[in-house]
């Protein structure tokens, strides 16, 4: 390897040491050899980017143009601009507005955040900070539990909730996440506690604070990144989530915004207006989007150091 | 993961002296009276989560395996049947032998490409680009929304006759199908929305590569690796931990995947079955024909594949993944 490098560019640096005028030349063809790699590079990455975004940007302008205007092209800039996509697609069930899917998602993935933000604190303060016995045992279960398929629990579950009526309720939307079934925030969560050093919470025990004041007033409070990280992912994923609101919501009171827009898919009732369909969806990722946009630092952050810290 | 603080603890021992061992103190009888209170904390601490462990968790999943030996259909009582939901699934169902093929075609073709397309895209960006956080953010965009019905209606509209996919190949002069209503097709178009969702590992995988020292390339470029060995002799090695990680991730959770192959077939897994996932099947089942018990002899026999896989690739890993030196 030695005398491969001798042999190399490199050494030629080497010969030339004194000849500043060279040593100069050759600093900057290899940057200018540099700038065009990174340029070719970012120009890969560009056109990568314009195809995988282009149905979404297409969706978006779709959304503003008329109904006939909208299919057999790849255009992306309407003829005529209307907004009257997402009158019709705000109205098109009747009775019921998009307004109400939208109050119902907001309802379920909030109190989904508040439940997963206690519950899984909780259950982490413990994990995290605290020696019991047989921790070690229900610290492997809880991590066991993160890769179990929820098919395996659903139907039982949906059983129990129908036998008590609760079908056709935010519950079983809701309930688990106060008991911190979400085990991934709360390895997450574990996680980020075990770096805060100790002294704090000594202190704090000489002091004479409770272990629910060292919770509440001390550790949760340095936590925040966690916690920020653990309520934008369960936002995202709650708003997002269809399997569940499926099954327990069948009924229009209740119906979210995922629900309401797999009705346009229905066989039976068609779809009756795509500029409206488009308009709805465009409007329903919004949420999340602006949520990322948001806190994109954190998220990102926080997406890294969900596996290893 | 859990062992770094024990093993910085005990690398900061002076060499030659021993390190000072502190006896446990057995927690429960005998312990100090701290260790008591320490310990019924933790235990109400952990009321909710047990709650939730046992009731929504643990109960029902033994429950569906109880189950699953019934023919319980809500309606009346479940009546003992031993294993022939098992033997009827294993012998007589071909929608279910389809929903496993194309399960397995669905799982192996995407989890390969978006480990490729992500590790790939990580290593590009992180050759000191500019603009490293924007296009980070760009290429993550889809995993936020790719899981939303939304965007599963979006690509049936992409894909279709008249849509705009066949508008781009229009432009070679080639003549594109409705590739959802083509049995051929229909499944790659799902695997297509997948892969579209690769920036998640991308983002796990560009921190890993933050974290290996610019030293070791350093010495590799004076011992004259060019980059390419550079790559698979540092990155690549360095990187199979990260690489497993993503790789369970996504096997457990393309297992699991339904929403967008519910949402591009309109909740029938069609055209022939095409596109009907083993969890679509196992929905249709359950909630749409109330098979209850043969839908959780499904949900078990899911849990079994995916415990032993998860199982197989941690076995594979005394081959291939690298630990450093330990």
């Amino acid at each position: 390897m030695a005398i491969v490098s001798l042999d190399g560019g490199r050494s030629d640096m080497a010969i030339r040491k004194y000849d500043r005028e060279a040593v100069r030349r050759s600093r900057e063809r290899r940057s200018r050899q540099r700038t065009l790699r990174h340029f070719s590079l970012h120009l890969l990455l560009i056109l990568l980017l314009i195809v995988m975004l282009y149905p979404v940007i297409w969706m978006a302008l779709s959304s503003l143009r008329p109904e006939d205007e909208i299919f057999g092209g790849l255009g992306l800039i309407p003829k005529t601009w209307t907004l009257q996509n997402y009158i019709t697609g705000w109205f098109l069930f009747g009775d019921r507005t998009f307004g109400d899917f939208f109050i119902n998602s907001f309802i379920i993935a909030g109190l989904a955040v508040v439940g997963n933000l206690v519950a899984c604190s909780m259950a982490a303060y413990a994990f995290a900070r605290l020696n019991f016995r047989l921790k070690w045992f229900w610290f492997a279960l809880m991590l066991g539990s993160i890769m179990l398929p929820i098919h395996a629990q659903l139907i039982p579950q949906y059983i129990f909730f129908l036998r008590i009526g609760w079908v056709d309720t935010f519950l079983p939307l809701v309930l688990p996440k106060f008991l911190a079934t979400d085990a991934f925030f709360v390895f997450l969560m574990v996680q980020f506690m075990r770096s805060l050093p100790p002294e704090l919470e000594q202190a704090a025990m000489i002091d004479g604070a409770s272990y629910w004041q060292r919770y509440w007033r001390i550790i949760l409070p340095l936590s925040m990144p966690a916690l920020v990280t653990t309520a934008v992912f369960t936002f995202i994923n709650t708003y997002n989530d269809f399997f569940s609101q499926l099954i327990y919501l069948t009924n229009t009171d209740q119906m979210t915004v995922p629900v309401a827009l797999r009705l346009f898919l229905d066989p039976s009732g068609g779809t009756s207006s795509f500029g409206g369909l488009f308009a709805m969806v465009l409007v329903s990722i919004g949420p999340v989007l602006g949520f990322f946009l948001a806190s994109q630092r954190l998220l990102v952050r926080g997406i890294a150091t969900q596996g290893f810290k | 993961m859990t062992t770094r603080t024990d093993t910085v603890a005990e690398t900061a021992q002076a060499p030659g002296v021993p390190p000072i061992r502190r006896r446990p103190i057995p927690p429960g009888r005998g312990g100090s009276p701290f260790r008591k209170a320490e310990n019924r904390a933790a235990y109400m601490f952990l009321v909710p989560w047990f709650i939730g462990l046992f009731g929504i968790t643990i109960i029902p999943i033994i429950a569906s395996l109880y189950l699953s030996f019934t023919d319980f259909d809500i309606l009346s009582a479940p009546n003992w049947i031993g294993f022939d939901n098992y033997a009827r699934l294993f012998t007589h169902d071909r929608r279910f032998d389809n929903a496993v093929a194309v399960t397995i075609t669905y799982v192996g073709v995407s989890v390969p490409l978006i480990l490729a397309f992500s590790l790939t895209i990580a290593v590009t960006l992180n050759r000191g680009l500019a603009g490293l956080a924007i296009y980070r953010s760009l290429f993550y965009i889809p995993s936020l929304i790719g899981a939303s019905v939304g965007i599963g209606i979006l690509w049936r509209e992409v894909f279709g006759e008249r849509g705009i996919f066949n508008a781009f190949l229009a432009l070679f002069g080639i003549q594109g199908i409705g590739w959802m209503t083509n049995p051929h097709s229909a499944l790659n178009v799902v695997i297509a929305l997948h892969v579209w969702t690769f920036g998640a590992s991308m983002v796990i995988f560009l921190a890993a590569l933050r974290q290996i020292p610019q030293s070791y390339y350093e010495a590799a470029s004076i011992d004259g690796a060019n980059k390419v060995q550079q790559f698979w002799r540092i990155t690549l090695p360095l990187l199979t931990p990260v690489i497993f990680f993503n790789m369970v991730l996504l096997t457990i959770g393309s297992f699991q995947s339904f929403t967008q192959a519910f949402v591009v077939s309109r909740g029938t897994g069609g055209p022939i079955d095409s596109t009907l996932l083993y969890t679509l099947y196992l929905y249709q089942r359950a909630f749409v024909n109330l098979d209850m018990g043969y839908a959780s002899a499904m949900a078990w026999i899911l849990l079994i594949t995916i415990a032993a896989l998860t199982g197989f690739i941690f076995w594979t890993t005394r081959f291939w993944v690298f630990y450093g030196d330990r």
